[in-house]
């Protein structure tokens, strides 16, 4: 690999792991501080590389590095804090040669760490995802702003606030205790859930960007899944139901980067590896008396990777939806349900029960109803579609909804 | 919106005893019908099923068993729905399922925590 290629490799790898090592080290109010060091060291890499050429091993170049900037930092942290607050002068006698411990387990278990600290509910969601995708994902400050459509001060605002607030709060940065985990992991999967989302639906138009960001999800679901402490069975209904969605990517976005809906997508491109995975993550899911909405969520894209439109399958996923909304409400969920009626009981029977949804600001929902009345009264299905045209926020919506309206005209 | 609770009764047979098959279209009813209080907003809180195992405790610690000493009648389950008022509840507790299997609905309204 040559330098211009390998230094952006080894950030994207590297970055993360230095960096979550540090924080741990250092404490979460000096997160910046982890970050700052880490970056310098990619900026010296970049410098000493292009002179000198690349080191035999570089990843090992870069630790020692850190390393020797993490301990200038601590030595100087320390004479600071004991000149200002004389009750750590008991320690100064001790010897100071600090050991930053950058092997793999300690890499691992630092990361596991951050990811809780992280996905602490004091913080907004999209605080949540932006921070996990700089610290636990390597990203840079431009590639968080592109994914959420956003410009670099909101991002850098966004994020320097919720560090304040982990500092503020005092939130640790350690692994919760047995009985905590199962309530400290929610939140984790929620921020996990959003994250891969954000990437499966970015407007973005970078598809490399979007794509990477549910990669990362998955690897992130994947690491807690690999600890026996967090592999629960939501975990794995979580990671099953980001396998499924994700042996779609080939399949629905076009050379031009526009969307493919699910019924038009080549089954062929469809990645049989990633659902095989899925159904086993399924399986291991399948443990306790526990069903949350990633396992209902997760059986509903596993419907969805078998052939179409079966009885069997919608009548499945109905029932999986029906289930699905007793746990949690939400207005996808709502619409998806009153689909699937369509597919079982025909548009008449779903046109009824959709105009009690209660959704009429959704462009959504206008989509849903175009659809069920195409067959049924084509005036009215272009009426909603046009509705569904003004509501949408996306220029890919509307084009999808043009083509729709231009099929009902023929 | 108010809240209304949902009462469900049906007969008592323990030696009633439903096919397999039979309790899947059981089953599938009732979630249809739940699903679709759902995703109108209407379900505030699934509440929960009932058994018929029961005891009842009286004064002076008397503990009977069942709840059903002298009525023909046990309570299977209790939901809360939000409805304008109590009759659109009633209208909603027209589609419940246990209508189709011998029971009934008692629709009753909630008085909020802290009222008197």
């Amino acid at each position: 690999m040559q330098e211009k290629e390998l230094i952006p490799y080894l950030y994207r790898t590297e970055f993360r792991k230095i960096t979550a090592v540090l924080c741990r080290l250092f404490g979460i109010e000096h997160i910046t501080i982890a970050e700052d060091i880490v970056g310098d060291t990619f900026l010296l890499a970049a410098e000493t590389w292009g002179l000198k050429g690349i080191p035999a091993n570089p990843a090992a170049w870069l630790y020692v590095v850190a390393k020797n900037k993490a301990r200038d930092f601590l030595k100087r942290n320390t004479i600071f804090n004991e000149k200002v607050s004389p009750e750590v002068q008991y320690s100064a006698g001790e010897s100071h040669e600090i050991e930053v411990d950058l092997s793999p387990t300690n890499i691992n278990d630092s990361q596991l760490q951050m990811m809780f600290a992280i996905c602490y509910p004091g913080i907004p969601p999209e605080s949540q995802i932006g921070l996990s995708l700089r610290i636990l994902c390597s990203f840079s400050i431009d590639e968080i702003a592109d994914a959420f459509l956003t410009n670099k001060e909101t991002i850098n605002k966004r994020l320097y606030r919720a560090k304040e607030k982990l500092k503020q709060d005092k939130v640790k940065i350690e692994m919760p205790s047995g009985s905590e985990i199962s309530d400290r992991i929610e939140t984790v999967l929620t921020t996990l859930y959003l994250l891969f989302n954000e990437g499966y639906y970015s407007a973005s138009r970078n598809t490399v960007l979007t794509k990477d960001l549910c990669l990362e999800a998955m690897r992130l679901t994947h690491m807690l899944t690999e600890n026996k402490n967090t592999d629960k069975p939501e975990v794995n209904a979580l990671l099953a139901l980001m396998c499924f969605h994700a042996s779609r990517f080939e399949a629905r976005i076009d050379k031009n980067g526009e969307l493919i809906l699910y019924e038009d997508q080549d089954i062929s491109l469809w990645n049989k590896e990633l659902i095989k995975q899925g159904e086993c993550y399924l399986n291991r899911a399948a443990k306790g008396d526990l069903i949350s909405r990633y396992h209902l969520e997760a059986a509903i894209a596993y419907w969805h990777t078998a052939e179409r439109d079966s009885p069997e399958k919608w009548e499945k996923v109905l029932s999986l939806y029906n289930r699905l909304l007793m746990v949690e409400y939400s207005p996808i969920a709502a619409l998806n349900r009153t689909y699937a009626l369509a597919k079982v009981y025909g548009n008449k029977a779903a046109i009824i029960e959709a105009e009690k949804l209660g959704l009429d600001h959704s462009h959504l929902y206008h989509i849903l109803l175009g659809e069920l009345y195409a067959t049924v009264d084509t005036q009215k299905a272009i009426r909603h579609f046009t509705a569904a045209s003004k509501l949408t926020k996306t220029s890919a919506d509307r084009n999808v909804i043009r083509k729709k309206i231009d099929k009902l005209k023929k | 919106m108010n809240e209304f609770a949902m009462i469900f009764r049906n007969d008592f047979h323990p030696e009633a005893k439903y096919s397999p098959d039979e309790m899947q279209e059981i089953m599938k009813q009732w979630q249809a019908w739940m699903g679709g209080m759902a995703a109108k907003g209407q379900l505030a809180n699934s509440g929960t099923r009932l058994g018929g195992d029961g005891k009842t405790v009286k004064p002076s610690a008397v503990v009977t068993n069942g709840p059903y000493a002298e009525i023909k009648e046990i309570i299977t389950g209790v939901i809360v729905v939000k409805a304008g008022n109590i009759d659109a509840a009633a209208e909603i507790a027209k589609g419940c399922p246990i209508l189709n299997f011998g029971g009934n609905v008692e629709v009753r309204d909630i008085i909020p925590m802290g009222a008197n």
